[in-house]
């Protein structure tokens, strides 16, 4: 069977892909209710982390079986 | 408080979340043949993964939430709860009791107490187990309801029943090896979902150093305060910290809880199952970081009038667990509130499936199996593990309404557990360490704890003595009087257990060897150089742990 590690891989990647690409919306489209700290665009480089580690997971994993 | 509104993007991102677990559960069913894969995930697993799994089985949602609220009620002695309440447990059971249970190759706690001692202490156990899981299973539906709910506006019924039918489908298609995936999906989601809040806080606040020179010394510290409980926020000597969680509370739980040591037995081999609880020990110091950390940022900010940021009050009193979701709301925008809610939902399903996964394999192993059908087939008790895991979804359900029509019973959560597991882990110690433990004392000595520790909570509960006789001080919160209940329950437990075995019949030394330290021979991992071995990693995670301690002192 596929390792673990590939479906965390999987599921981090897709969410952060989703959560970058909103920020990126959000940066050209900024809603009217402002959060604390919204100037510092967390979705885009929170995005980006998981993108990142969800992504390595996921590389290294993808051609692995386990037992 | 308004309902956080969560928008198109936040509802595709929990609906992956339910579309990635329920596949998984599907893609595992073909590997799922034997009850030992549905029971034990076939006893494949790396020490990496079951690790995870022994700590995220332990992380739910109501955890997260209760422990945030606990830390702006307490202020950092909650941090006990993850460092002395936690790590030297885990360091015990990797190094002097996982060899026991491994090598027995028993498939639940309740199992090693028929080994060593007799039948009837196992259904004892089996049964009272069962009970608190199905409890503490429901109690944690009802949590997750009443949270979306508050928070969310979401509908009672229908969240809980999407969430327990999910639940019931993975966990039935693939038993504990789903169980286990969700639970590692589940930590990653709850770090990447959770952790921003705290670097957040710390952006808006300065530092770590201003969070905590905004709190008073009550508040801010590890055990400077300890010696006077007036002089800490949650009124307690150290004496009731040391004794009571760190010892009884916390090594009842890390080292009888089947809940937790079914991953390690899900391990591959011994070296994997010892190695579980202690790298599990290094992600478990990591949590204040989390948890701990958001309960002090919000704090640091309800001092702070400018910052517009207080909790909420339900009838005039202050609803601590509202602090994490209202950290939520404030930090978080659109799609990022998707995966917070994302990693909350997947701690309360996490916790369900774990619940239930331990449920099941008592219930088939240790009282049907034992008591019921005792020439029941492989594929029957695979057959069984299957019923009985839709049948516990169904009376957690069932108590999740009970709780919800009669809140109380949430008070009665904290107290099941010094009820069931402070008493046990007295016969456990003296079982794995003691030779002469005799079958008719484990089992007198765990009646009389349990039934000590019930008529204490009791007792105090409907006024029939003062709570000062528990916890020897006139000042205490209710965390306090657990930890001492706990306490003298382990005591009780420990000496009755001792008086009865001086004068029954002691089972033949012959019989006990594997069971009993002293009368098993101990050759482990003499192959494998010192820093591959457990005792090393243990070294490493008992430094760290005092280190932290000093840090925070």
């Amino acid at each position: 069977m596929k390792p673990i590690w590939y479906f965390v891989g999987l599921i981090l990647l897709v969410m952060g892909f989703l959560i970058f690409a909103n920020g990126i919306y959000l940066l050209i489209n900024p809603p009217l209710i402002k959060t604390v700290l919204s100037e510092t665009h967390p979705s885009i480089w929170w995005g980006l982390v998981m993108v990142a580690f969800g992504g390595l997971l996921f590389m290294k994993n993808k051609n692995k079986i386990v037992e | 408080m308004e309902a956080i509104g969560l928008s198109l993007i936040d509802w595709i991102i929990i609906l992956v979340y339910f579309a990635f677990v329920l596949g998984i559960g599907l893609y595992l069913r073909k590997f799922t043949t034997s009850h030992e894969d549905f029971f034990l995930a076939g006893r494949k697993n790396s020490s990496w993964v079951a690790g995870l799994a022994f700590l995220s089985a332990n992380l739910g949602a109501l955890e997260l939430l209760g422990m945030t609220g606990n830390t702006f009620k307490y202020g950092m002695y909650v941090a006990h709860f993850y460092w002395i309440g936690a790590i030297p447990a885990m360091v015990f059971l990797g190094i002097y009791m996982m060899p026991f249970y491994y090598s027995s190759k028993i498939n639940s706690i309740p199992g090693y107490l028929k080994l060593r001692f007799d039948e009837k202490t196992r259904v004892l156990n089996g049964i009272a187990f069962a009970i608190m899981t199905l409890l503490v299973s429901g109690i944690n539906l009802y949590a997750m309801a009443l949270v979306l709910h508050t928070f969310i506006g979401w509908n009672w019924d229908i969240s809980m029943w999407v969430s327990a039918i999910t639940v019931a489908a993975y966990v039935t298609l693939s038993g504990l090896m789903s169980a286990i995936f969700t639970e590692i999906i589940q930590f990653f989601l709850i770090w990447f979902g959770l952790f921003l809040v705290s670097i957040l806080g710390i952006i808006e606040i300065g530092s770590l150093d201003q969070i905590l020179t905004r709190l008073p010394a009550s508040m801010n510290t590890l055990w400077s305060t300890s010696s006077d409980p007036t002089q800490n926020g949650m009124l307690i000597h150290w004496g009731g910290i040391v004794l009571g969680l760190g010892f009884v509370l916390s090594f009842g739980y890390w080292t009888t809880d089947f809940l937790v040591v079914q991953r390690a037995f899900s391990a591959k081999d011994l070296r994997s199952a010892r190695m579980t609880p202690l790298l599990a020990s290094f992600f478990k110091m990591a949590l204040p970081f989390l948890v701990i950390l958001a309960g002090l940022i919000a704090l640091a900010l309800s001092n702070d009038p400018n910052s517009g940021f207080k909790l909420l009050e339900d009838g005039g009193q202050v609803n601590y667990d509202s602090a994490l979701p209202l950290l939520i709301q404030r930090y978080y925008p659109s799609g990022l509130i998707g995966l917070g809610i994302t990693a909350l939902l997947a701690g309360f399903m996490a916790g369900q499936a774990g619940n239930i996964s331990a449920f099941n394999t008592v219930w088939t192993y240790d009282i049907y199996r034992s008591v019921l059908n005792k020439k029941a087939s492989d594929a029957h008790l695979l057959w069984m593990g299957r019923v009985s895991t839709i049948v516990g979804v169904i009376i957690s359900l069932g108590t999740a309404y009970w709780a919800k029509s009669f809140p109380s019973i949430m008070d009665y959560m904290q107290a099941i557990f010094s009820w069931v597991n402070a008493p046990l882990f007295a016969t456990m110690l003296l079982g794995m360490f003691v030779w002469w433990i005799t079958p008719a004392g484990a089992f007198w000595g765990l009646v009389a704890g349990m039934a000590s520790s019930f008529f204490m909570w009791m007792g105090v509960k409907f006024h029939w003595f003062n709570e000062s006789i528990i916890t020897l001080s006139n000042v205490q919160s209710d965390m306090a009087a657990n930890f001492w209940r706990a306490w003298w329950a382990w005591l009780i437990c420990f000496g009755v257990t001792i008086a009865i075995s001086l004068f029954t019949k002691k089972r033949p030394k012959e019989e006990l060897v594997g069971l009993v330290k002293g009368l098993t021979e101990t050759k482990l991992d003499e192959h494998i150089p010192f820093m591959k071995k457990p005792e090393f990693v243990a070294i490493i995670s008992v430094i760290v742990f005092i280190i932290l301690n000093l840090l925070f002192w």
